[in-house]
């Protein structure tokens, strides 16, 4: 079983995102997703800073993946998408339809992000025969709709691809037009001064009672939970996953990819250290304990 | 421009033809469609009864089957699509990839319309759409700025729907998990979001209101304070020490006085969202469009919005307040 890093989701300083994937660079992943995948105005690094990072990168041996924005709207993100699409040398986690339709075109093989909304074995074939190589199921994809997928595809005579599932951190839930953390902070979208900077693991929204139930990151919404699928590793291997995906947190990632490095090589379930995720079991998301 | 009505039940479907629109969208009464509600959508009669009525009057029935199969259910999607080709209908509205490449192989004279659910905010992704499964339409999304639907409808290979009135996902259609975070049911597998049955209203002693989804509070409300549907997106939280509508105040979508430039842009279709919603809505809504895209037909030069449409639309909306959305940077 592989481990991956995540595309951060959060907006952190350049020198921070840099340290911190120099860091990587050592640890034992074997898998970097890079790119911004929640809003195209944050450039502390730009395109080119990407590129040249994952260059950099592919020197320790790591695979590198270009991830790409789960939603496009403007001529100028569907163009820094074709960058990343036309450099080549880089898969590409197509988060959304315009990304899968450039590898397409572009005869590129691409990972099928959480975003995309694959449900079942004949919209995964589809995709297979576009290029996608590799599959990270959405958030609410639990353990028995991967199950019959997985004999739906040997029904069907077809193999499965890569398997990779989000094992650490919050959960990406939403994606909207607007910015939240603007909303929040009562300026607007245009004018947000890249403000999300200073929350680097997202902003905390609690219900009226104080129970925290949400995160705001720009324009998407997160699970309060850092969920943790690690207790349910016998499983994942028995369900052939390939890939453990764990999302950065601004601290203790160096100590969070030790604990998986460890799972993984032993036959045993490991402790837990973040929240149960609901989902993988056919549940709300949300952990019975964090409902009021 | 055509304009699409909502028809949740038999009687909407009537209401929404006798007043003027070109098409209606409605559902079967199962999770095939994003409004899977007790006691709404269409058993076999009733859709032969309803597109009776409309094709007598020369009007459209399109059947949204716009939710995602598992690989379990994949069966009762593809007899839906059959379904639909079997009676006639004008076109199915779909989002999901296999369902879409069943209807193009099986039944590939019936026309294909993208879902709003499909999430396709862009030229590449309608290109991979119209390629792979030959849609005729899309729906798109309510996150682009009238500048975005301007331009994407140059670069689209096929006819653009957008929505014009209505209820307002403030999130990315399709691709939104808030109501499965909280109460395990999926509006993309079951097609409903806030499910009533996980709604509970608390009456409290000083006369105030509370209303959870699924143990989640979703906000308070003062004695006489109106009070919306509990969805997470329109519910009261704090954030920084303030609490407010986080994400978005119950209020609906409003493009009216967006009506001429759509219809320059080239847009083909205005949707108006509320399959939920009884008859006078239906009825009201429709009526009030069908008269502002007539006055346009008739004389676009000098359109502008007459006196009591606005009233009339607000009256529908929720929470009274309409919006431009997502159309006017402002909201972003």
């Amino acid at each position: 079983m592989q481990l991956s890093l995540g595309p951060l989701q959060y907006f952190w300083p350049r020198e921070r995102t840099l340290a911190f994937y120099r860091e990587a660079a050592d640890w034992p992943v074997e898998i970097i997703y890079l790119g911004e995948t929640v809003c195209s105005k944050r450039r502390e690094l730009g395109t080119r800073d990407w590129i040249a990072l994952a260059e950099e990168l592919v020197g320790s041996g790591k695979q590198i993946v270009l991830s790409s924005l789960a939603l496009i709207e403007a001529e100028s993100e569907l163009g820094v998408l074709k960058r990343l699409v036309g450099h080549g040398g880089f898969w590409i986690e197509a988060n959304d339809l315009s990304a899968v339709q450039l590898c397409r075109e572009q005869g590129l093989p691409f990972v099928g992000g959480p975003t995309l909304n694959i449900y079942n074995h004949h919209a995964l074939a589809l995709l297979m025969d576009d290029g996608l190589r590799r599959w990270v199921p959405g958030v609410e994809q639990g353990h028995v709709l991967l199950r019959e997928l997985r004999e739906a595809m040997q029904g069907a005579q077809r193999n499965m691809p890569q398997l990779e599932l989000i094992a650490f951190g919050r959960l990406p839930l939403a994606y909207s037009a607007r910015c939240f953390t603007a909303r929040a902070l009562d300026v607007a979208k245009d004018q947000c001064d890249f403000r999300c900077i200073e929350y680097p693991d997202g902003m905390p929204l609690a219900t009226r009672e104080g129970t925290p139930f949400l995160r705001i990151n720009g324009i998407q919404i997160q699970g309060e939970e850092i969920t943790d699928l690690g207790p349910e590793l016998p499983t994942l291997r028995e369900l052939g996953v390939d890939i453990l995906r764990l999302y950065p947190q601004l601290d203790g990632m160096a100590e969070v990819v030790a604990h998986f490095d460890a799972a993984r090589r032993a036959p045993a379930a490991p402790s837990r250290i973040g929240a149960r995720n609901g989902y993988w079991h056919g549940e709300p998301g949300m952990q019975p304990s964090s409902l009021a | 421009m055509q304009l699409v009505c909502p028809a949740g039940n038999l009687p909407a479907l009537q209401a929404a033809i006798d007043a003027g629109a070109d098409a209606v969208y409605a559902g079967l009464r199962d999770q095939t469609n994003a409004r899977a509600f007790p006691g709404l959508n269409f058993d076999d009669a009733e859709l032969r009864a309803g597109m009776a009525y409309a094709h007598q009057r020369g009007r459209q029935v399109y059947l949204a089957l716009n939710t995602y199969p598992d690989s379990a259910r994949m069966s009762q999607w593809y007899a839906a699509v059959d379904k639909a080709a079997e009676f006639g209908c004008d076109a199915i509205i779909a989002a999901e990839l296999a369902v879409l490449d069943y209807a193009a192989r099986t039944h590939p004279a019936m026309k294909r319309h993208l879902s709003v659910q499909g999430s396709a905010t862009t030229a590449a992704a309608l290109r991979y759409m119209h390629e792979r499964f030959g849609i005729s339409r899309a729906v798109l999304p309510r996150v682009l700025s009238i500048q975005q639907v301007e331009r994407l409808c140059e670069g689209s290979p096929v006819p653009l729907e957008v929505f014009a009135f209505g209820s307002l996902c403030i999130m990315v259609e399709g691709r939104c998990q808030l109501s499965s975070y909280v109460t395990g049911a999926s509006p993309n597998r079951q097609g409903v979001c806030s499910p009533a049955k996980f709604v509970r209203w608390e009456e409290h002693a000083d006369g105030r209101r509370s209303v959870r989804l699924n143990h989640v509070l979703i906000d308070r409300f003062e004695p006489q304070e109106p009070a919306g549907y509990p969805t997470v997106c329109k519910g009261r939280f704090e954030v920084g020490g303030e609490i407010f509508h986080a994400l978005e105040e119950p209020t609906s979508l409003n493009t009216l006085e967006l009506l001429p430039r759509l219809a320059q842009a080239g847009v083909a279709a205005l949707k108006i969202e509320g399959r939920q919603r009884g008859v006078a809505y239906v009825g009201s809504v429709t009526r009030t469009w069908r008269a502002a895209l007539d006055r346009y037909r008739d004389a676009p030069a000098s359109w502008s919005l007459q006196p009591g449409w606005q009233p009339s639309l607000a009256q529908h909306a929720e929470g009274h307040q309409t919006t431009l959305g997502p159309y006017h940077r402002a909201w972003h």
